[in-house]
């Protein structure tokens, strides 16, 4: 399939012209078959269902199950039943109510620090390539930099000295990632901007701003793409890390990773309190991990066949 | 080959100096006054806050303040905790050896089991033993350590009666009650590292086996053992270091919680809790351990390819 290329309009038309030959010098398969062959990989189908389901709980989850995730009873750690098919903490809060306000927490924080984390990337990574030099070396040292620091190490200086909450989580995470995007987009849009009919577009006086957003944006998306995936997962990971340590999610709204650190000194007697948030976690971060595997097999052709 | 380790070298520098810059700036520039913590409820007294103040050092210029904090990793004098009034030195002298045992429990269980799995799985593609290692590797990459941890805490607790000793055990005293105490914790951090070491085994021997020089090798007779130990692993173990290069952070990062799970005063578990203290020379000097130990660590990966690989110029 050849990249689909708008109808010349007046002097438009060699820069359309151009944008052919990104069709022809790219190998990826072209993104509007990607969706369908991601739904054939077993893995990556796996991920997806998962991912719709999570999400699906998120948004109508408190419609159908319409208890109080912050409503405290004498019902203190009932073990789980009919009515409260999870539980009860220590407070008498219903277990189920707070794992679905969790999927909740967890998307939210996870998808607003991972936009954080592209949006810093992109201006980082895409400035350091486009403009080079001086501009790139010293951006490139401020991202070893950040990279010199353990992420979680990072996160907990971030959100630890911002103070615990759940926006300085979603902007420690985020910052905590840039360097990630910024590295690999920025490899990226090198590999882009080699190519002829970038300077075919220079040649032409396109500009700067034009180049980057119909040229380079455009041809990075699949490196994107999966690399958002994958830091969707990390980000949950670590949100629920922040959060277990007391530095992210703050009490009474419910996270996974607060959820378990509370049910921590009563793991003797309820230990579904335990096991619940763990599994609501992991089943996330499996299906984003999957959803992550299944992508790259369909968008990155040198793994196809590993 | 030595003068590009040379020049590796060269670069750790500013990087460690710019690391400890950054932590310096970010424990100053963010908001949380340290002086509230040492004046405490005399904080609104001048008096109290201005002898705090030199207490600390905080009248002197951000230089002079960095160069004290930096030249402390060399003098020792890393300042005292606000909370304790301890040496910070000597607080993370006493933390360092738990967090080092860990992590290298945690990479060496990784690799014995990560690597030989991974080449199961690669020799036996698409057998059940590989599906069954690759949907275990996933569940692996996606079990969240501190709940993996907190698990194994249940599970010993419930049915073997079995709570972890409060204070840890040093090596140097006692091995074997050290290794009991260290042994679920070192497997809560070594999961995601095992998973991940073999997948990338997997992934790297299935290349290798495709290549000109193993089918040489098959060729020329030698035997299987021979193709797949000395021909292949050696070349496919190429990106499993690069692998455990880049994991290392991950690595210290699930050490840090699962010392908070388990109670291990290790560098994480105080730079935990001196976060919530606001006690910043702990915070700093323990975040500045850890971020260098990090640069070194991944230093001392990039040098190892030069040693695997002889045709990778480090």
């Amino acid at each position: 399939m050849v990249n689909k290329v708008e109808l010349p309009k007046g002097g438009r038309r060699a820069e359309a012209l151009a944008l052919s030959f990104a069709g022809q010098a790219e190998q990826a398969p072209r993104r509007q078959g990607a969706w369908r062959a991601l739904l054939r990989n077993p893995i990556g189908m796996t991920g997806v269902v998962i991912i719709g389901l999570v999400i699906l709980t998120a948004l109508v989850g408190r419609f159908a199950w319409t208890k109080s995730y912050s409503a405290q009873n004498y019902t203190r750690l009932l073990s789980p039943s009919a009515s409260h098919p999870m539980g009860t903490d220590e407070l008498g809060r219903d277990d189920l109510a707070r794992i679905i306000h969790g999927a909740q927490v967890s998307i939210e924080v996870g998808v607003v620090a991972v936009g954080v984390a592209l949006v810093l990337g992109l201006l980082i990574g895409v400035t350091a390539a486009f403009y080079g030099g001086v501009i790139d070396a010293v951006l490139m040292r401020v991202v070893d930099v950040l990279f010199a620091i353990p992420s979680l190490v990072l996160a907990i200086l971030i959100a630890g000295l911002l103070g615990p909450s759940r926006t300085n989580a979603m902007i420690a995470i985020g910052i905590v990632f840039a360097p990630s995007f910024a590295r690999v987009i920025r490899g990226s849009a090198l590999t882009v901007l080699a190519h002829p009919y970038v300077e075919a577009a220079r040649a032409l006086g396109v500009t700067d701003l034009r180049i980057i957003t119909r040229h380079v944006l455009r041809n990075i998306i699949s490196p994107i793409i999966v690399l958002t995936t994958i830091y969707l997962s990390s980000a949950v990971l670590t949100e629920a890390a922040l959060s277990f340590l007391g530095l992210g999610v703050q009490p009474p709204e419910p996270s996974w990773g607060s959820m378990l650190f509370e049910a921590m000194p009563y793991m003797q007697i309820a230990p579904w309190l335990a096991v619940f948030p763990g599994l609501a976690i992991m089943l996330v971060v499996l299906g984003l991990n999957f959803l992550g595997d299944g992508l790259r097999d369909v968008l990155d052709p040198r793994v196809r066949d590993a | 080959m030595l003068r590009h380790a040379g020049g590796r070298l060269a670069q750790l520098v500013p990087t460690l100096i710019g690391m400890s810059i950054l932590i310096f700036v970010l424990v100053r520039l963010l908001p949380g006054n340290a002086l509230e913590v040492v004046a405490g409820d005399a904080g609104s007294n001048p008096q109290a806050v201005a002898a705090a103040k030199a207490q600390l050092g905080l009248n002197e210029s951000l230089v002079v303040q960095y160069w004290h904090f930096l030249s402390g990793f060399f003098t020792g004098d890393l300042g005292k905790s606000y909370l304790s009034g301890q040496n910070v030195a000597s607080i993370l002298g006493r933390a360092i050896p738990i967090t080092l045992e860990l992590t290298i429990l945690a990479t060496v269980f990784a690799v014995v089991v990560g690597v030989p799995l991974g080449i199961l799985s690669a020799t036996r593609r698409n057998s059940s033993s590989d599906i069954l290692s690759r949907i275990g590797g996933l569940i692996g990459l996606s079990f969240p350590n501190f709940w993996l941890a907190t698990v194994l805490l249940l599970i010993t607790s419930t049915y073997f009666h079995w709570e972890p000793s409060v204070t840890w055990i040093p090596f140097w005293d006692d091995l074997g009650g050290n290794l009991v105490q260290m042994a679920m914790p070192a497997f809560a951090v070594s999961l995601y590292l095992l998973a991940a070491v073999m997948r990338m085994t997997r992934t790297s021997m299935l290349e290798v086996l495709g290549e000109d020089f193993v089918r040489t090798a098959w060729a020329k007779g030698a035997g299987r053992r021979r193709v797949l130990w000395s021909h292949a692993l050696r070349n496919a173990l190429i990106p499993v270091v690069t692998l455990i290069g880049a994991q290392i952070g991950n690595l210290m990062s699930g050490s840090t919680v699962v010392e908070v799970v388990f109670g291990l005063p290790g560098v994480g578990n105080t730079l935990v809790s001196a976060t919530y203290n606001r006690d910043y020379p702990v915070v700093e000097a323990t975040a500045v351990f850890l971020a260098a130990v990090f640069v070194v660590l991944n230093l001392v990966v990039d040098l190892l390819y030069g040693v695997l690989d002889p045709r990778i110029e480090v």
